[in-house]
This record gives C-alpha cells, sequence and structure tokens, in this order.
C-alpha cells in the first residue's frame, strides 16, 4: 500500500502531507510537519507528553494515526500562544515554576487549556483528574494545579 | 556570607529557558535531525543469562537500506583481567559490557548488536535477520537467589570469602565498638526491610543524533545529566580521542542520576563512522524500562540499642543491593547516610553488593541512601513506640550536630538538621487532627552533596548585557539560580543575564549534573568570574578618571568613586563600559575554572499523613510536608520543586512503583501503565518548609537540595500507615494487593 494524501488544519493552518497507514499522528507532527513540541514519552498513551486537540478533543497524539487528522482541527503546543503574547497557563506556569525539565510542559499545557474551555471553575480534585493522564516526574505536580487553578480563576476574573 | 538584602537572591525569576519549555520550541535529544539522518536500533538478548557462541550479521548487512551494523567486536574493550579503568563513580570494564554484551548476556535487553539503515522500520527488520547463537544459562535476579548455594554465577571470576559469588563486594563505615554499645542497651530492636527495584522514570527515553565526519570530527547530540560524561565515555569506547568529538547537551527530560551514563552514545558513533552518516537513536519506553536504570532492590537488617531515656547506644546496619549486571551499586549511600543524622557512639554499618541478572542500576537520587532510610528510620518509629516518646523528641534526643563524627568519616560543621526537626514539630500539620484510619509519620534523611569540577564563562557583550556559560546540564532550574547570582553580584535586572549550557569544546570541564551539586558548584565559579569582571570594571572606571581603582566602587549596575574625596564623577554603567571597551582595554570577559570544595551534607525531615481504604487495600497520602536544611534558597520555587519532586518519587517508590519479573526472568511490567508512578489525582499539594542554614563555605550559603528529600519518604509513609493501621509493613511497595491480604490475614485465620 502507498502513502496516504491528508488534507488537514493543523493550529489554523491548512496543511497537506503524505503518510504510511500505520504512522501515527505524533510521527507526522514531529517528522514531516516539523512540530517537535508534541513530545513521545511512550508511544502507548500513559504520559501524555505527546498531548493534542482533535477538533477540542484532548487525544494523545501518539494513539492517533496520522491519517485520522484528515478534514478535522488538529492544535499543538506551538498553536498556544498568540503571537509573541503567550497564553495565560503559560505565561502562569513559568511564574510558578510548574515546570522543571520541561519534557511533560507541552502536553500538559495542551490537557490544560483543553480543561479550562469545558470547565472554566475547576476544583483542585477535578483539576487533578484530569491531568491524570498527563505524567510529570520532576514536580510532583502541585505547582502546575496551582498554576492551572490560579490561570482559571484569573481568566474566570478577566472575562467578567 | 557577601550578601543581605538581595535584589534577585531568593527571588522567584523567571528561568531564561522558561518560554522555549512553555512554547514547545526547546530542543530536546530527539527533537532535532541532520541532512542524511539515518536511524539506528538496538538488538538485544531476550535471555536473562546467556553465553554468546556466534553472532552472524550477514544476513542483516545484505538487506537494502542497512548501512552499518556493530557488534561487541567494534567497542574498544577493557579486559577484566587488567585491573579496574575509573571513570568517576564507573568502571569502564563494566560500560564496555554494559553498552554491548562481549561473551554474556546479562538480562533481558542487554544489547548484542546495532544497525543503523535508512528507515527505522528497516533498521529493525534488520535487526531481526541477525543471527545470535546463545546457550542459555541459569539465572538468578532476586538477591536471595543470587546468593544461595549453588547460584548462578554472573561474573565467573569473582570470589567472596574464598567461594566463587555475586557479592562483588562489601563497604563498611565503623565507629566504636557495636558489642560494646549493644551491652549497654535497655532496648534493643532488629528488623529486616525488603525494597524492590524502581526506575527513576524521566519522562523522556534516551536519545542521540550523531555525526562522525571522514576526518574523525564527531558531533553528539543528547541528552544527558554530562555531556564531558558523554564525550569520555564515548572516546573511551570508540577509540576517538575527547578532542574530536564535540558533545553539546540537548535539553534534558528528568535524569533523576539515570542518564549518568551513556547507552546509545558509542553504539550510534560507531554506526555513523562505518555508514558516514549522521545516526539517530531513540529508545521506546520498553527498551528504558528493561535495559536502563533502574536502582537497586534491596534487602535490609537494622538494629539499634537505646538507654530507656531515648539516648541510643549503638546501631547496626547490613544493606545488601541489587547491582544488576555488573558491580556498582550504591551501597555506600546506604551505609554512609543511613545513620549519619545521629550521633551514635557505636555504629557498624555494612554494605554488600550483589550482581544479578537484571539491568545494570544507574543513580537514582541520593543512590543507596533512601533504600538505608527506610530501614533505619522505620527501626526508629518502633524505637520511639516502645519508649513511649514522640519520634520527633526521640530524633532530637539523638540529632547529629557540629562537631559529631559521622560514621562515614567527617566532623560535621555547622549544620541545620536540628533546625527541621525544631520547624517540623512546631509546624500546624504536626498537631493537626486525624480521622478514622488514617495516620501520621515522620522520617529524617541525609545526603553527602558533592562538589567538584566546574567552569564558567561570564562575557560582557557589546551592549552592555551578559552573557553567563556553565558545564553542567540544567534539569531542574539552575539556570534560573545563576541568573538571580549574576544580576546580583553585577546589580543590573536578572533579564540581562543570559545563562547558557556549554558544550564540550567550547566550556571547561564540568563534572556531571548529579549529587546535588549544580547550583553549589557553578554559582562558586561564577561568583568568581563575575568579582573578576567587577575588578575589570573598575579599573576600566579608575582609568577613564584618572583614580585608583581602589577609589572606585561598583554598586547598582555602574561604577562610583568610593566617596567625594576620590573625585566627582558621574557613574560609569555596565553598558557604558561595554561601549568603551575596544579603546579600554578589548572585551570584557572572565572565565574560571575550580574543583570546588566545601558542599556540605545536606538534612531533611518529613510530615505524612496517610488514610487507608481498607477496602481496596489503597493507601493515599493526604498530607504531606518537607522541612530541608536547603542552605540559602538562590530560587525558592525551584528549591520547593526539588523537594516535592523528590517526595513524589518517593511516594511512588512507597507505594506503587516496582520491578515484576515473569517466570521467564524478564520484566512484566515495562511500561508507565503497569509500572504505576504517581499520577496528579495520586498525590495532595505537598507542603515545604524551607529551613536556610547558610553553608559558610559558599559565598551564597549554597547547599545541595536535590537529593535529599527522596531521603525520608518511604519511611515517612510506612512509619504513617503503621500508625493508621498498627501493623507494619516491612516491605515495599506497599501496593493494594499486599495491603489487602495484610488487612484479610487476621479475616482468614478467624475463619480457619
Amino acid at each position: 500500500m502507498g502513502k496516504l494524501h491528508v488534507t488537514t488544519t493543523v493550529n489554523g493552518e491548512p496543511m497537506e502531507f503524505l503518510c504510511e497507514p500505520y504512522e501515527t499522528m505524533l510521527d507526522a507532527l514531529r517528522g514531516q510537519l516539523g512540530l517537535t513540541g508534541s513530545k513521545e514519552g511512550c508511544s502507548s498513551g500513559d504520559c501524555g507528553a505527546c498531548s493534542i486537540t482533535l477538533d477540542d478533543r484532548l487525544v494523545c497524539s501518539c494513539l492517533m494515526l496520522a491519517a485520522e487528522a484528515e478534514g478535522h482541527q488538529i492544535r499543538t503546543i506551538e498553536g498556544l500562544a498568540t503571537g509573541e503574547k503567550l497564553h495565560p497557563l503559560q505565561q502562569k506556569f513559568l511564574e510558578h515554576a510548574a515546570l522543571q525539565c520541561g519534557i511533560c510542559t507541552s502536553g500538559m499545557l495542551v490537557a490544560s487549556d483543553a480543561l479550562l474551555k469545558k470547565n472554566p471553575d475547576p476544583t483542585e480534585e477535578e483539576v487533578r483528574f484530569w491531568l491524570a493522564g498527563n505524567l510529570c516526574r520532576c514536580t510532583g505536580y502541585d505547582k502546575i494545579v496551582r498554576a492551572v487553578m490560579e490561570t482559571a480563576a484569573e481568566m474566570r476574573e478577566a472575562a467578567r | 556570607m557577601n550578601v543581605v538584602n538581595n535584589k534577585w537572591i531568593g527571588q522567584r525569576t523567571i528561568r531564561p529557558d522558561g518560554v522555549d519549555k512553555v512554547t514547545g520550541r526547546a530542543a530536546f535529544a530527539a527533537d532535532t535531525t541532520m541532512p542524511g539522518t539515518i536511524w539506528g536500533k538496538v538488538l538485544r538478548s531476550p535471555h536473562p543469562h546467556a553465553r554468546i557462541k556466534s553472532i552472524n550479521t550477514a544476513k542483516a548487512e545484505a538487506l537494502p537500506g542497512v548501512k552499518a551494523v556493530v557488534t561487541a567486536r567494534d567497542i574498544v574493550d577493557f579486559p577484566i583481567e587488567k585491573g579496574a579503568v575509573m571513570l568517576g563513580i564507573q568502571d569502564m570494564r563494566w560500560m564496555c559490557r554494559n553498552v554491548m554484551a562481549r561473551d554474556k548476556a546479562l538480562f533481558p535487553g542487554h544489547p548484542v548488536a546495532a544497525v543503523a539503515a535508512t528507515t527505522e522500520a528497516i533498521a529493525a527488520e534488520a535487526c531481526k535477520l541477525i543471527e545470535v547463537d546463545y546457550e542459555v544459562l541459569p539465572w538468578a535476579i532476586e538477591i536471595d537467589d543470587a546468593l544461595k548455594d549453588g547460584a548462578p554465577i554472573l561474573h565467573e571470576w569473582n570470589k567472596f570469602d574464598g567461594k566463587p559469588s555475586n557479592i562483588m563486594g562489601r563497604l563498611e563505615s565503623k565507629k566504636g565498638d557495636i558489642a560494646v554499645g549493644f551491652k549497654d542497651a535497655d532496648i534493643i530492636i532488629e528488623r529486616s526491610f525488603a525494597t524492590r527495584p524502581v526506575h527513576q522514570g524521566y519522562i523522556e527515553p534516551h536519545a542521540c543524533l550523531i555525526s562522525v565526519a571522514a576526518d574523525g570530527k564527531t558531533t553528539i547530540w543528547s541528552s544527558s545529566q554530562g555531556q564531558f560524561m558523554v564525550r569520555a565515555m564515548t572516546s573511551m569506547l570508540t577509540g576517538i580521542p575527547q578532542s574530536d568529538i564535540r558533545a553539546i547537551p540537548a535539553e534534558i527530560g528528568g535524569g533523576f542520576g539515570g542518564k549518568t551514563i551513556v547507552y546509545l552514545e558509542p553504539l550510534a558513533t560507531l554506526l555513523a563512522k562505518k555508514s558516514g552518516r549522521p545516526v539517530k537513536m531513540v529508545m521506546t519506553r520498553e527498551e528504558v524500562m528493561r535495559a536502563t536504570g533502574p536502582t537497586s532492590g534491596s534487602k535490609s537488617t537494622v538494629k539499634i540499642g537505646a538507654k530507656k531515656d531515648g539516648t541510643i547506644v549503638a546501631a547496626h546496619g547490613a544493606f545488601y543491593l541489587q547491582a544488576g549486571a555488573f558491580p556498582g551499586s550504591p551501597i555506600r549511600g546506604a551505609v554512609g547516610c543511613s545513620f549519619a543524622p545521629y550521633d551514635i557512639p557505636h555504629i557498624l554499618s555494612e554494605g554488600f553488593d550483589v550482581c544479578s541478572n537484571r539491568s545494570k542500576v544507574a543513580a537514582y537520587r541520593a543512590p543507596g541512601a533512601p533504600i538505608g532510610a527506610y530501614a533505619v528510620e522505620c527501626v526508629l518509629d518502633e524505637l520511639a513506640e516502645a519508649l513511649k516518646m514522640d519520634p520527633l523528641e526521640l530524633r532530637l534526643k539523638n540529632a547529629a550536630k557540629e562537631g559529631t563524627k559521622a560514621a562515614h568519616g567527617p566532623v560535621f560543621p555547622r549544620i541545620g538538621y536540628i533546625e527541621t526537626l525544631e520547624a517540623a514539630k512546631n509546624h500546624p500539620h504536626y498537631a493537626a487532627p486525624l480521622g478514622k484510619l488514617q495516620g501520621r509519620g515522620v522520617a529524617s534523611g541525609f545526603w553527602f552533596n558533592a562538589g567538584g569540577e566546574s567552569s564558567a564563562q561570564v562575557n560582557i557583550t557589546e551592549d552592555g548585557n551578559v552573557v553567563v556559560t556553565t558545564g553542567h546540564p540544567d534539569i531542574g532550574g539552575s539556570r534560573a539560580g545563576i541568573a538571580n547570582i549574576c544580576a546580583e553580584l553585577l546589580g543590573i535586572d536578572y533579564k540581562r543575564v543570559s545563562v547558557i549550557i556549554g558544550d564540550t569544546q567550547t566550556v571547561g570541564f564540568s563534572n556531571l549534573t548529579g549529587g546535588s551539586r549544580v547550583l553549589f558548584a557553578s554559582s562558586m565559579v561564577v561568583t568568581q568570574a563575575t568579582d573578576k569582571i567587577i575588578a575589570t570594571l573598575r579599573e576600566r572606571a579608575a582609568k577613564i578618571w584618572e583614580i585608583d581603582p581602589e577609589a572606585v566602587k561598583w554598586e547598582d549596575g555602574a561604577a562610583h568613586p568610593v566617596s567625594p574625596n576620590a573625585g566627582e564623577f558621574k557613574p560609569l554603567t555596565l553598558a557604558d563600559l561595554a561601549e568603551k571597551a575596544p579603546s579600554q582595554g578589548g572585551p570584557i570577559g572572565a572565565s574560571v575554572q575550580l574543583n570546588t570544595q566545601g558542599a556540605e551534607g545536606g538534612f531533611g525531615t518529613h510530615i505524612c499523613d496517610v488514610e487507608v481504604d481498607v477496602d481496596l487495600g489503597i493507601i493515599r497520602v493526604i498530607r504531606y510536608t518537607a522541612v530541608q536544611d536547603v542552605g540559602r534558597a538562590i530560587h525558592p520555587s525551584y528549591v520547593e520543586g526539588q523537594l516535592q519532586g523528590g517526595v513524589a518519587q518517593g511516594i511512588g517508590w512507597a507505594l506503587n512503583e516496582e520491578y515484576i519479573y515473569n517466570k521467564d526472568g524478564k520484566v512484566d511490567n515495562p511500561g508507565f501503565l503497569d509500572y504505576r508512578m504517581p499520577v496528579c489525582s495520586d498525590l495532595p499539594m505537598i507542603d515545604c518548609a524551607l529551613v536556610e542554614v547558610p553553608n559558610p563555605k559558599h559565598p551564597q550559603g549554597v547547599k545541595g537540595v536535590g537529593e535529599v528529600p527522596l531521603v525520608p519518604v518511604m519511611a515517612a509513609v510506612a512509619n504513617a500507615v503503621n500508625n493508621a493501621l498498627g501493623k507494619r509493613f516491612y516491605s515495599l511497595p506497599m501496593s493494594p494487593p499486599k495491603v489487602s491480604e495484610a488487612l484479610d490475614a487476621p479475616t482468614q485465620q478467624a475463619a480457619e
């Protein structure tokens, strides 16, 4: 079987690529599309470092076939900031030191953004369970949870 | 201490590499490629123990797309009989056999060959075409199996007590005479403990990209805890001189000690050399779990004797640690650290290094110390209970302090252990009420901390800003600490200080990111380099003003006359002097290289609350406070981050993490689903109480902070579980099946 031609939208930009039928979305992003912000920690959907959204649904891009992007909207960490302006979550992660090595950070931010879009006022428990699919080995999650809660509060305040 | 009322030291500044890391721009090891890159893959032994009779690579080499194949024949051999060739704490005799099995494969996952091909799929296919003739041998993985009579011997040349043995070495720390000490005791408690191997669990698998030019000039792009370690080991294992190897430190996605040795770099270098193409290698998670790290599983026996008033009179610890395939388990940490928090007149602490058919251990955060502390701190808890003493009071009564001689040698200078105990005792957590099936435990811990070689260059840019280059990979935010210190010394905004990690050919030798050395050592060299620059700046201003350099002071980012007597001059800022540099003696910069000394050990005391779900056997940590003497918190957020991360790893070690082996001797849980590290919903917030007793031997008072916070955790959790249930677990992890079984046991007996 030859390569498949995929037409999709990545971070709001139209994109086309060729992929093997077995290739994952993560491989396509990191390979041909040159978007290496999404990381591969396990390739089994357990660590969440490759988190992206597919039409606003949070998915592990290592568990998604590249061909499945056809006709859909993909968002990755590279699309979170607006030009030079960081997303409030990105800013708050920096202020709270909510990252150490940074390998989980892309996935954490994409997952947190997906949470706040669904639930702008999450409890600590809701944040913890939503992010339970994103492993971080450095921080013990404390500063990540605080950063997400505080971003949510500020975004709610700004939206009033 | 040369700084008080700091502007930047102690501030929670934004880390220099932060924006890159929140936008996905930061380049980790697997994120880079070069034109013409091909892929390398490793063929690994399926057997725990097998003699390699022959390897035939002909079919693999003939596969279209395959560009190179390497086996042990291509790796420089360090013959065992010629004796140790040490690089840091690693013996190259074991390293050369660990990166590629020579005569024997010693664990499932042990590399036996490597292939480079135009695609990953072809490289994987080629691995399958390599024919390895194995003579499968009996194996032993658990310590008891490796030590019993007739156990399969991994290294036949090794003898212990005159007999072939898997005990590769013994280490002891001794003080006084325990026989005398125990005679004086009113109460003696002796218990045995076991821990399982646990993995460092960094989220980024090992990866590298390497090119070797026709003239031998080699470029290594890889993720490690030390680019100089990568260069030296690759040089020794491939024969390429160090001067020809440029090892560039990629951003590193976690290490925790596990990236202090090489696995892929020598193989990729040889594949690149043979093929003439850049070679990229990235481990799968399964390869990481099977063939890298973890730390030792262990068996320990600890005996402590005390007087009725709680004075400890003697202590004996025997720690057996699994080294895996090659010698080198962290017995030094278990032996040296376990009793270090206490002033005990008679101590014997001994460690045994046990080889077995499991991957070779790699360092893991305070290597060996958490294993020893788990045993010692649990026995202390039982002692406190037996003496009806508060466990913190028992520790206070016996606490090491300035002047105490530790069994492992040093006499402690001013240390902050007692302060951590007092802070824990006075913390609201310690007095908070507990509910049903909840319990509270405390434990303390010590780690040596390291200094060692460190280099830094500080250069003033033409526009009057600062670039600092250091040589230790930054895993946890050390660049932010360096920026704070340099900005403080120069009296400028921290944003004007750019901190980068140099590669091996652009910055002087710097030892591994390990031993909690990085901020301690690099801030020492950065301080000295910055002081030199300040001296230059004062000289330049003095020359311009035509006064004596002694009459010029550096303050708030500018040169000023020390007093009106020195003359009336408009201050010359860093930017002014940078602009005038070409006409005033040239570029302004300084570099300093030191073997840093004076890294004093660190102490922590933790309080843990658990709640036990007796129906499901699940133990949850519901509150946790980590108190630590951190010397001086240069960037408090990243200091807290070290404490919080260490605690999380310890909770995983205590409650869930373990290597599980199947009947064929293979790891049965080589992925994050079944190797259960703590996830966000498993943990509470982790409170930190930073005690600051400055290190008198460091210009800013810095002590290492990264490793201590893992040391007390398993004992603190175990003591809390005992407090909740009135039942003590003597082995880790306290996972739901084990807890359920223990809780069900009396019921079963009653039913019988």
